[in-house]
């Protein structure tokens, strides 16, 4: 159906998915309030909450095959969101299941930490509708808080605590920064809502406008923290690494997909006309964030860091699709956020499988011959690990992820080769780590005093298995996939494909 | 028997059968391998298990892979037991299959290879025996994916698919510094591999239809000529630089030695036999065929055949000096590839039908002298040429072998090794007697290096005691060498069947690249 979004009704109605889940949020929370702390609560809670993802992504299937549309509001109603959604509440189910195994084992009784995952998924999914800068904040806002609290929420454990003020200040900083950005862009413009904010740049002549030049260079600093872009990735590793391992998983996966899908949809749709002047600090930002996320990562020896990088590494990829900023472009932005997201929550989930009380083996020399010890584990992480390199069959949907991204940067009216090729020799650069995680587990013997790792347990290696099974399938037969992420472009870039110039 | 074969519709299942079987083969070893798993790893390499799954995967295959020799009409130029499946409509992505005489010759020698490997590896394989044999089975399905796919797109697929299965095998069962070896082995191939990705999608939206979808079919690309000739420099550079790391060419062949000196005895005779010739199969396939302006720019083949002529007598120098037996091998694999390289850039039809004749006939006598490398390394644990001396004594088997092979890979004639260095020297001889003549003293090069490390080997006097209870070659050893033996004898001796299978594409290619390569020259260049 065709949605008045001036109409509370009608406007409530376009926002179904995110208002099922903040109302079943919302009573999950009591109900785990009610209770008192224990393992059986927090597990029931856990359990309670995937179904209500799962119930929020049927939703999310209605109303995407129902084809609604909306006109010129607050929120979007596309296939771009909807797709978006999906990919958020997976991994919230993943991030979840996850945690029933974890939590008990580092003392985590507490069944709200699920009730927050969902409330931080419920601003995600917000984000991804966002077409209007005040909701841009609220989702931002409603995602980060439930965030900060999920990152301290283990309190006796001193990294977690550490990682928690680091992030709430650095969080807040960028907050700050993304507010101040909003308002010298409303400032300049007059609008808050995207299809406004362009129609007004249009019309008054604003290109140059210094109010909307700095406004928006705001606004790139203050995404470039969310979604770790170099060099506003300080926070991440300190904070990846404090993070309860699950959550650690949600923030490389989906607040960095939410953040990055607010981004694009922000750039595509209120700044058209800028792209051409806003190419060359973006393709500077995907190239400094590609490399510095490669190199640095290298010299990692935690696995946890490792990934920080290695998602830092996958922000600038993403970037590239930003550049390119066609509607393929963002079919690309896509696919390739399914097919990281996939990875990493699979790849933290051998992490949580592999992971003692207290979160100590994290070293990677920890996973010494595991080959030998838990093959399963070993050939899944290895899978894991060769998606993120974007390797063919093995890495399954990783290369085809890859692939898409490089297509459209080449399908440009004014092909960026020169990106594709920086591209693809820092995806060498990653060989080097990625490889290094496969060859410790596979060619290093395992020390005789190393402790045999617990076998993992259902909910997680459901994950495990479930998340290589998606890589591997898709990664023979992506075909469904791509033709459903083609038809999910952003309106808005299809009408304006952006001339940009070559670089 | 071609009438038999047509009865079955041979030509429409046999390529996609030929990708399946050894899948089938590495799912089995695992189905059947669990049962054995409880009982470690010592009686799985006991039971009927990985080894005979794997063998008879291979001997299948073999047998499945000749009937293309029969059912080949050696007439046609173009693609036979073509096969053409929808794959990924969205990025106009088709899984095409086909062969021509070149890619027939591959597929016919990795096939035959792959069934020694197996009795290679019999014994000297003791851990992880089943995924062993698995990664080997795997291996070859990507492997010959690569020499039949006509489409870009799935050749890149099938080209980084062999990657993965060679890196296990050299990490896991290699020797001392194989961890270094097979990262090196695997960030060399990659990095050029990503940038021939860049070159592949640029063609195929290059050739895109009016739809936007890309479009990467082989035989379309041929006749969308309309890249500029600065593009397609850029172009052929990409594939040329993916292919000759895979040669390896010159400059940058030293992943080859580490590589080939850490792979257990099968990862070295697959790589010398089998893997060193996608390189060269690229450039006949792709990189010629597809940028003839820009192979046959005077600067550019120029410096292709330098470095060939560099590689050749280069390779020669340094296998020489090698106080290790394998790294010989290695070396001398360098120097072999010159003279195809050579052969495929000097560009008449004799010079490129005796690149594939080296290519084929490497194949046999380097997989061969790995062999028998490994062989003598289970028995005594060294590789290095001063540990024995006088051996032929001992191990009068071994010694015969082992000197009927190195004169073939030296290139006696009457052996294989012969008919294909002959042809290259005399065809490039034609277009270009100073490199051709400088080649040819590679030919002595080899006599000595290989000479003189035989006798080192096998003739010094016998003075290391230990030597003196060396067993000779058991049956299965025999059987592992009795084909690769036949094979030398019968290629050098009565190569016309091969040639004659190989003529049409190699005459087709020679026309194409010269047609193309007149056609792009006689185009203003655009200066910018």
């Amino acid at each position: 159906m065709n949605f008045d979004l001036s109409l509370p009704g009608h406007l409530a109605a376009a926002l179904g998915p995110e208002l099922l889940l903040m109302g079943g949020a919302m009573l999950l929370l009591l109900w785990s309030a009610w209770r008192p702390e224990s393992d059986v609560n927090q597990r029931q809670v856990g359990i309670a909450s995937m179904a209500l993802c799962v119930l929020v992504m049927i939703a999310v299937g209605v109303y995407a095959f129902q084809g609604s549309t909306a006109g010129n509001g607050v929120i979007a109603v596309d296939n771009f969101r909807w797709v978006a959604d999906e990919i958020f509440l997976i991994a919230t189910i993943g991030t979840i299941a996850m945690s029933l195994d974890y939590n008990p084992r580092e003392g985590i009784l507490a069944g709200e930490s699920h009730v927050l995952l969902l409330l931080a998924t419920s601003g995600m999914m917000i984000l991804a509708a966002a077409r209007d800068l005040i909701i841009v904040f609220l989702g931002i806002e409603l995602m980060s808080i439930a965030i900060y609290v999920l990152v301290g929420i283990n309190r006796r454990r001193e990294r977690s605590a550490e990682g928690a003020i680091k992030y709430f200040l650095l969080g807040a900083f960028s907050t700050a920064f993304l507010l101040y950005g909003i308002a010298l862009v409303y400032g300049a413009t007059g609008a808050t809502n995207f299809g406004a904010i362009a129609a007004n740049i249009e019309r008054l002549g604003l290109a140059t406008s210094g109010l909307l030049l700095v406004g928006l260079a705001l606004l790139v600093v203050g995404f470039g923290f969310k979604v770790a872009a170099a060099p506003f990735h300080m926070w991440a590793p300190d904070v990846y690494e404090g993070a309860p391992t699950p959550i650690t998983a949600y923030m490389a996966a989906a607040v960095k997909a939410a953040a990055f899908a607010a981004f694009f949809r922000l750039w595509l749709e209120a700044f058209p006309s800028l792209l051409t002047t806003w190419h060359d600090p973006i393709w500077w930002l995907a190239v400094v964030t590609m490399v510095v996320g490669n190199l640095v990562a290298l010299a990692q020896r935690n696995i946890k860091r490792l990934l920080a990088y290695s998602s830092i590494a996958h922000a600038g990829y993403i970037l590239v699709a930003m550049v390119v900023g066609t509607s393929l472009g963002s079919s690309a932005f896509l696919f390739y956020l399914f097919a990281y997201t996939m990875a990493t929550l699979g790849a933290f989930a051998v992490v949580v499988a592999m992971g003692a009380p207290g979160e100590d083996r994290m070293g990677v020399e920890e996973y010494s011959g595991l080959w030998n010890v838990r093959p399963g584990l070993a050939v899944a992480m290895a899978v894991f690990m060769l998606a993120l390199l974007g390797f063919p069959i093995f890495g399954g949907i990783g290369f085809f992820a890859k692939w898409y991204v490089l297509q459209a940067a080449l399908q440009t009216p004014a092909p960026q080769t020169r990106l594709a090729v920086i591209l693809v020799l820092t995806s060498v650069l990653s060989a080097g780590y990625y490889l290094y995680v496969v060859m410790v587990m596979f060619m290093k013997p395992r020390a005789s005093t190393a402790v045999l790792p617990a076998r993992t347990t259902g909910w997680t290696s459901a994950v495990v298995w479930g998340t290589a099974a998606i890589i591997l399938v898709f990664g023979v037969f992506p075909d469904a996939l791509v033709s459903f992420t083609k038809r999910s472009t952003l309106d808005v870039a299809k009408k304006a494909a952006p001339v940009v110039t070559t670089r | 028997m071609a009438g038999f074969l047509d009865s079955i519709g041979y030509n429409d299942w046999a390529l996609v059968a030929l990708l399946l079987i050894p899948l089938v083969g590495a799912g089995l070893i695992f189905v059947v391998g669990r049962r054995n798993a409880a009982a470690g790893d010592e009686r799985a390499l006991e039971d009927p298990g990985a080894r005979q799954i794997a063998f008879y995967t291979f001997l299948i295959e073999f047998i499945v892979s000749l009937g293309l020799w029969w059912s080949f009409d050696p007439a046609n130029p173009g693609w036979q037991a073509a096969i053409d499946m929808s794959w990924i409509p969205t990025w106009g992505v088709r899984f095409t299959l086909g062969v021509d005489g070149i890619a027939l010759m591959m597929v016919l020698l990795t096939t035959f290879i792959m069934p020694l490997t197996v009795l290679g590896s019999w014994t000297s394989v003791r851990t992880k025996v089943r995924s062993y044999y698995a990664l080997l089975l795997i291996l070859t399905t990507g492997m010959l994916g690569v020499f039949v796919a006509r489409d870009l797109f799935l050749f890149y697929v099938m080209w980084e698919v062999m990657l993965v299965p060679m890196y296990f095998i050299i990490g896991i069962w290699g020797g001392e510094r194989r961890i270094y070896a097979s990262l090196k082995f695997f960030i060399y191939t990659m990095l050029p591999s990503l940038l021939m990705l860049v070159a592949i999608i640029w063609l195929g939206l290059h050739a895109r239809d009016a739809t936007g979808t890309p479009n990467f079919s082989y035989d379309n690309l041929l006749s969308v000529s309309s890249v500029s000739p600065r593009a397609a420099l850029w172009l052929f550079g990409a594939f040329a630089f993916a292919f000759a790391v895979k040669v390896p060419m010159f400059p940058f062949h030293t992943w080859l030695p580490d590589a080939h000196v850490e792979a257990p005895t099968a990862g070295s005779v697959v790589l010398a036999g089998i893997m060193l010739k996608m390189g060269t199969f690229g450039f006949l396939r792709f990189a010629l065929p597809l940028f003839p302006g820009a192979a046959m720019n005077p600067t550019v083949r120029n410096l292709m055949l330098v470095l060939a002529v560099i590689g050749i007598i280069y390779g020669a120098l340094v296998a020489m000096v090698q106080p290790d037996f394998k790294k010989l091998v290695a070396y001398s694999s360098v120097s072999h590839l010159g003279f195809v390289m050579l052969g495929i850039f000097a560009l008449t039809v004799q010079s490129v039908q005796g690149a594939l004749m080296i290519m084929i006939s490497h194949g046999i006598s380097t997989g061969a002298l790995f062999f028998l490398i490994g062989m003598i390394y289970e028995r005594k644990h060294s590789r290095l040429i001063e540990s024995y001396g006088g051996i032929a004594r001992v191990v009068p088997m071994f010694a015969a072998i082992l000197t009927f092979v190195s004169l073939s890979s030296i290139g006696l004639p009457g052996t294989n090794g012969f008919v294909g260095e002959f042809l290259v020297l005399v065809g490039s001889f034609r277009t270009y007697p100073v490199f051709a003549t400088i080649a040819a003293t590679g030919v002595i090069f080899a006599a000595a290096y290989l000479l003189w490390a035989i006798q080192r080997v096998l003739f010094n006097p016998l003075d290391k005691a230990e030597n003196i209870h060396l067993p000779d070659l058991n049956r299965r050893e025999l059987a592992l060498l009795a084909p690769l033996v036949a094979a030398i004898i019968w290629l050098g001796v009565y190569p016309a069947p091969v040639l004659r299978r190989m003529e049409a594409a190699s005459q087709a290619l020679v026309n194409r690249v010269e047609g193309g390569a007149a056609v792009a020259v006689s185009e203003p260049v655009a200066v910018r």
